[in-house]
């Protein structure tokens, strides 16, 4: 498209997103960790399940840049492979969440009456159930694995989902173009998915980069109570574990996997609070 | 309004139903037959205890009746008998930890209330002053960091390395021969870490909603009349805008609640204090399921209490809310 239409929708967006300094250390932030997570064999220093019994809990060094945890393995290392845990947990449990929010809130928005009546009072009931219960009550009767974490944290997640697209449609759902596409006799199916789901995306993708923040966090509390990601498989949360049960003599291995815990989260938060300033268009005096 | 609080009531009864049948839901999620699940992940099954969960939750029964069966008992509040050594009654085990982690939330939530809207109102009559900046990264490091990290890194600092908090339980060894005022002081010692932490996230979230709608209110044409006919500065701050900006905090309140009792899990359980967060986290280690599945219901049955009373302290404090409607 380019140079004979300049104020196209992305163009806009692109263009106030590079102004918000924040949002972009947000981008760089959430980038890295992804080419930490695809490139971990390359980039760890370590094996990170090479057991060494002659290096038990030694303190930062130049060799060990984190230290070594109760088994002599490299802190740093695991950290890196940790990054793969957390980057995949993120994007398939908000994955999950945001699809089966967009099909509620979609189905509750277009069809309303008691079919919305109905979606939005079972939004009511699973906001009703504190979702830490739920998750650990699921996790009790399957097995703790990454699979049904990400399931699970997929599943209790979409109610506030499900309520931004409904809103959405609401409003949407009156318009011209709807009625147009009505007019030509197109289908529920393709007004909802076709004409009336790509103008509510913004949100929803506002609301998915927080959610991902999210989802690392709760899976990294999981993870650190024992009932997430499990030992030997390399988490962020649960070698916390280890920094809590070594709390009196080992800090660095509560001090270095939390640090990384909470860039993460700080890189998506700032990138999906940068996404909803370049798109909310009352905040339009910039261009 | 009673025509309100009757409504809400009215609704109480289809909530109730849809969190048993959630709860029972999750029973059956597991691949074949629970009983399978505790022969497999839990060598200390005996045959005795797979034959009391059948028993139980009627595994033998069809579906529809094991939900029925179910129903009736959690109708009187009966959870069947902890799978644990003690093998004692699960709702006496859940009844005498609910205060505690009552106590620990309704301080938490007093923390959030008293410090939030403070934060949120300096922060909006000051937009883009220092303080407001301070709080903004006040907000947005509370949102970020994992909380159990923080409650870690706190234990190492002010526990272990200064030793100025106790890093475990909820008294001290001497507990017993403490005067009352000793007692309380000895609680009060114990709990300012788990209390503070808990409440951190519902605190950021809290003060960046009150700014928010405090620099919403402040935009007002009324508030704009007010300033207009020469109310002092204070006057229509206090008077005109905090009133308004902060009816909906009670909601907002509300809502932070499951986030607050889910959160007693970890708190609970890093700090070793006997509340319902870690009996529950205890028992899904040992895959103690009437315990589990007592928590859950009951976690969930007080959620809905708290909403309503929520509810129904706006509909009092809110004139707007018309309570004839339907």
């Amino acid at each position: 498209m380019g140079d004979d239409n300049p104020r196209t929708f992305s163009r806009i967006f692109i263009e106030r997103f590079r102004r918000d300094k924040l949002a972009i250390v947000g981008a760089v932030i959430v980038a890295l960790l992804f080419i930490v997570a695809v490139f971990a064999p390359v980039i760890a220093p370590h094996d990170p399940s090479l057991i060494n019994t002659k290096n038990l809990l030694e303190p930062p060094t130049f060799n060990h840049p984190c230290g070594t945890d109760d088994l002599g393995r490299d802190v740093f290392s695991r950290m890196i492979f940790g990054a793969r845990i957390s980057l995949t947990v993120g994007f398939v449990a908000i994955g999950i969440a945001t699809i089966i929010g967009l099909v509620i809130g979609a189905v509750a928005g277009y069809f309303g009456g008691w079919v919305d009546d109905a979606l939005m009072r079972f939004v009511d009931l699973m906001l009703t159930i504190p979702t830490f219960f739920l998750i650990l009550a699921v996790i009790a009767f399957l097995e703790p694995n990454i699979y049904n974490i990400m399931v699970v944290i997929g599943l209790t997640g979409w109610m506030s989902v499900a309520r931004l697209v409904r809103a959405e449609f609401l409003a949407l759902k009156e318009r011209d173009f709807v009625m147009a596409a009505k007019a030509i006799g197109a289908s529920d199916g393709a007004i909802i998915f076709r004409h009336i789901l790509p103008n509510a995306m913004s949100p929803v993708l506002v609301s998915a980069t927080l959610g991902i923040a999210g989802a690392i966090l709760t899976e990294s509390a999981l993870s650190f109570l024992g009932i997430g990601v499990q030992p030997p498989t390399p988490s962020w949360g649960n070698i916390l574990t280890l920094g809590k049960d070594n709390i009196e003599f080992a800090w660095w291995l509560s001090v270095f996997p939390g640090l990384a815990i909470l860039v993460t989260v700080m890189g998506y938060n700032l990138l999906g609070e940068g996404i909803r300033d370049a798109l909310d268009p009352r905040l339009n005096n910039t261009l | 309004m009673y025509a309100y609080v009757i409504r809400r009531l009215v609704m109480v009864g289809p909530m109730l139903i849809g969190i048993t049948l959630i709860s029972f839901f999750i029973i059956h999620l597991a691949p074949g037959d629970p009983t399978e699940l505790v022969t497999n992940l839990n060598p200390n099954a005996s045959p005795e205890s797979l034959r009391k969960l059948r028993d139980l939750y009627h595994l033998d029964e069809p579906i529809i009746v094991q939900y029925l069966l179910w129903l009736k008992k959690v109708a009187v509040m009966d959870f069947g008998h902890s799978f644990s050594m003690d093998a004692r009654p699960v709702i006496d085990k859940i009844a005498e930890r609910i205060p505690i982690t009552l106590l620990i939330n309704i301080l938490s939530l007093m923390v959030i209330f008293f410090l939030a809207i403070p934060i949120g109102v300096l922060s909006a009559t000051r937009q883009h002053s220092l303080f407001d900046k301070a709080a903004s990264l006040f907000v947005f490091l509370g949102f970020s960091i994992p909380s159990f990290w923080l409650a870690l890194l706190l234990m190492i600092g002010l526990g272990v390395k200064l030793d100025w908090f106790p890093i475990s339980g909820m008294v001290s060894f001497n507990h017993d021969q403490l005067s009352a005022w000793g007692k309380f002081l000895d609680y009060a010692h114990h709990l300012t870490l788990p209390v503070l932490l808990s409440g951190l996230t519902g605190l950021a979230g809290l003060s960046r909603f009150s700014r928010q709608n405090m620099l919403e209110v402040i935009r007002q044409d009324y508030v704009v009349t007010a300033r207009a006919k020469g109310l002092s500065e204070a006057v229509v701050i206090y008077k005109h805008c905090l009133k308004n900006a902060m009816l909906p905090i009670v909601t907002i309140l509300a809502l932070s609640l499951p986030g607050l009792i889910g959160g007693s899990v970890i708190f609970e359980t890093i700090y070793s204090i006997p509340g319902m967060g870690q009996l529950f986290y205890q028992s899904v280690m040992s895959r103690d399921y009437p315990v589990i599945m007592g928590i859950l219901v009951i976690g969930a049955f007080l959620t809905l209490l708290a909403n309503l009373l929520a509810d129904v302290a706006y509909g009092f404090i809110d004139p707007r809310i018309s309570y004839g409607r339907r």
